[in-house]
């Protein structure tokens, strides 16, 4: 007979980089179910937006997320701009595209070098974290910024693309293409690496549909969706883009682990492509349609309505809806849907017959952002909701309670 | 008279040996690390780092879970610490060991097995599932290279006691004292380099670093093994550690590198032994840098059922190559 135990992977573990729980119910090494419990990390950052203006909102959105903060922000801007029908230049456009593929890159390879960290293969991960820096540098150039770049605003850009941004970010193309070949074959053609990701937790075609995954997830698993493909949106109609799907490059799409880890990979090339083409492709013009944010503002309180922004960020697909009200300030309300929303649904397919060594891998294969995830819900009329007083009371009077009862019993497991 | 003064100066002998070790032990941890860091375009710590990280957590809390059990999860590291220090009186530094006669290669790898084993106890007795499933995987990647460690060991042996090499031919002595190399012929010697690299693969097993680091994978269990441990009982173990890195490495060099410099330089007399015990700890340096800091550099973690096939479909293979191709050359004769 066998027993099985119950380990928990997270809240806060080496391998992930934000807090997330999976509870792994094991039989030895195996996975025979898997429970997610993420709620460890919810910032509240929707409520915020309630408090603010718009424009305070950009630099808001910009903290959803570390990485794909520039998506955010897009998304966000495009939704607004779409409700309150605000023209962006051409010039914008392709600016914006630019520090969107920059994004990605940087994305990605951060992805790779952290996919690397997971299976104890630091050196590769070493060597993705020194990649990173280039982008990192170009990013900072144009903005100044490494992580939040601050980069757009309503109806444009905030930074113009100079002459020696535009030397910088070809010279940053060479670079890559010349790197950034040897880390890919180092990883891929590495029989260790090979073994602990092939055939590691595999997301079927069928299931990527099922459990509507996106971005490199879903792509991985042999699905073409890519939405600079199908709705383009800014200058990706100029640009013409491909899904990266393995089946184009490999035998056939298996969905695991080295699939994610190989479109990732792949997409770093096809945006180094599209950046050249984004650049050769500049056209000349104002890179902002109203530099004066007072006037954006006052446009902004009078419009009414609901606004949606999709784009693909590099995890997948992110959604935003703006809803404004005539007349008042603030944004009334704002939903963010962010890829790894809709990519987590997989992860108990994901574990399925994969063994504990793999979990901490197979979280981070979909390359999640737990902080951008985290919602709140309230259901039912037992939880009731809280004020800030009464969370406040009730902490003190656990606190309380517990030197009352010693800390010894207070901490009795 | 003489039998207690020979007494007392292996004591002394053997006690001032075991304090070199042990500070050349986390010397050379400390030059891993940096070469590791460098392999890895990194900076990496200071020389002493090892030595400041065994002073802090010797200074620190040592915390004992309330559902271990208390005896031997504190006595583990202790043993482990004791058993691998005892390695060291039966390596020969230079030509001789101090307690040569007492033991032989046999020995080393009990000595070995059971350091392996007394740290497996201790993670089981920390009453942690994430120790426990580290000291299982311990255990699990212990019978794996067992086998083929025993194959190499038993085979230079036999090589020892066909080829008639002076000396006990389990005694590592005799290996450090006449090339094992010169001892074969040349299909003998493609033997040797099976079961050198039988070694190569086995050593990380030995110690649980790079592609073997399965009992500490960091990112999987958390350190696996010595999760619940703190304090001074943490430096022990990181202490232990080093040590076994080191003592693998003195045990490989004194078994395949019997080079001498004094030979080489043909020096005599009294700086023989000079000459070869500073030799030794260098021979030590360069075995300890391909075998750890090389193998930890190159490769991700295997998932232990990798490792297990690894060892006992793979390295076992290749040890048994060795041990027919060195049995032809011996044949032959």
């Amino acid at each position: 007979m066998s027993t099985t135990y119950t380990i928990p992977v997270g809240p806060v573990h080496v391998g992930l980089k934000e807090p997330v729980t999976a509870w792994l119910e094991l039989d030895g090494e195996r996975i025979v179910s898997a429970r997610v419990r993420p709620g460890a990390i919810h910032r509240g950052i929707e409520f915020m937006a309630r408090e603010r203006n718009p424009i305070q909102v950009i630099y808001l959105s910009e903290r959803i997320c570390g990485i794909c903060s520039f998506s955010h922000v897009m998304c966000f801007i495009r939704a607004v701009e779409d409700l309150a029908n605000l023209s962006v230049p051409v010039r914008a456009q392709y600016i914006r595209t630019l520090v969107l593929e920059l994004e990605r890159v940087h994305s990605h390879l951060l992805w790779a070098g952290v996919a690397c960290y997971t299976i104890g293969f630091d050196s590769a991960f070493h060597l993705g974290m020194q990649l990173r820096e280039r982008v990192m540098d170009v990013l900072e150039l144009l903005s100044g910024n490494r992580v939040n770049y601050g980069v757009a605003t309503f109806g444009g850009v905030r930074w113009d693309v100079t002459p020696q941004l535009d030397k910088a970010i070809r010279e940053m193309i060479r670079y890559y293409r010349r790197e950034f070949t040897p880390f890919r074959e180092i990883v891929m053609e590495d029989p260790v690496a090979q073994a602990r990701m092939r055939n590691v937790g595999v997301l079927t075609r069928e299931d990527a549909v099922c459990y509507s995954a996106t971005g490199p997830t879903a792509r991985a698993s042999g699905l073409r969706v890519d939405l600079r493909k199908s709705s383009p949106y800014e200058a990706y109609a100029d640009i013409p883009v491909e899904p990266v799907v393995p089946q184009d490059y490999f035998d056939a799409a298996r969905g695991d682990v080295l699939d994610r880890f190989a479109v990732r990979v792949l997409e770093v090339y096809q945006s180094l492509d599209i950046l050249e083409k984004a650049l050769d492709g500049l056209p000349e013009g104002p890179f902002v349609a109203e530099p004066n944010l007072n006037k954006v503002l006052v446009s902004l309180k009078k419009a009414e309505g609901t606004g949606w922004g999709i784009i693909e960020a590099p995890r997948g697909d992110d959604t935003h809806a703006v809803h404004l009200k005539g007349g008042d300030d603030n944004v009334f309300w704002w939903k963010v849907r962010a890829p790894t929303y809709a990519n987590a649904v997989s992860w108990p397919v994901m574990f399925r017959g994969n063994e504990l060594a793999d979990a901490p891998l197979i979280i981070n294969s979909i390359d999640p952002c737990i902080s951008c995830m985290e919602r709140m819900m309230v259901t039912g009329s037992s939880a009731g909701v809280v004020t800030k007083a009464e969370l406040l009371k009730r902490c003190r009077q656990k606190t309380f309670d517990l030197k009352a009862r010693g800390f010894e019993r207070g901490v009795e497991r | 008279m003489t039998s207690i003064f020979i007494l007392c100066l292996k004591i002394f002998v053997g006690v001032a040996l075991l304090a070199l070790v042990v500070v050349l032990a986390l010397l050379f941890d400390g030059a891993d690390r940096i070469v590791h860091a460098r392999m890895q375009r990194r900076v990496g710590p200071p020389l002493l780092q090892p030595v400041y990280d065994i002073v802090k957590l010797m200074g620190k809390e040592n915390i004992v879970p309330r559902r271990a059990s208390r005896f031997f999860f504190t006595l583990a590291p202790w043993l482990a610490l004791v058993v691998t220090l005892m390695i060291f009186l039966y390596i020969p530094v230079g030509s001789r060991a101090v307690l040569g006669t007492e033991g032989d290669m046999i020995l080393i790898v009990y000595l070995l097995a059971m350091g392996g084993v007394v740290m497996a106890v201790g993670g089981f007795a920390g009453g942690n599932p994430i120790a426990n499933i580290g000291a299982g995987r311990e255990v699990t990647l212990m019978m794996s290279y067992e086998f083929p460690l025993a194959m190499v060991i038993s085979t230079m042996a036999w090589v020892a006691y066909r080829s008639g090499m002076p000396g006990p031919p389990f005694s590592l002595e005799t290996f450090a004292s006449v090339s094992v190399w010169k001892a074969v012929g040349e299909v003998g010697d493609v033997g040797l380099v099976c079961l050198f690299l039988s070694l190569v693969f086995i050593v990380p097993g030995e110690i649980g670093k790079g592609p073997m680091d399965i009992p500490e994978a960091k990112t999987e269990i958390l350190d696996g093994l010595i999760i619940e441990y703190s304090g001074v009982n943490l430096a022990l173990l990181k202490l232990t550690f080093a040590l076994r890195s080191f003592a693998i490495s003195t045990f490989v060099t004194s078994l395949f590198v019997p080079v001498s410099l004094a030979g080489l330089l043909g020096v005599g007399g009294f700086f023989v032994a000079v000459f070869d015990f500073l030799f030794f700890w260098v021979k030590v340096f360069i075995v300890q840098m391909i075998f750890v800091t090389l193998m930890r550099t190159s490769f991700g973690r295997l998932k232990i059922w990798q490792a297990s096939q690894f060892y006992v479909m793979r390295v076992a293979g290749l040890s048994l190559t060795g041990m027919i191709l060195l049995s032809l050359d011996i044949m032959a004769r």
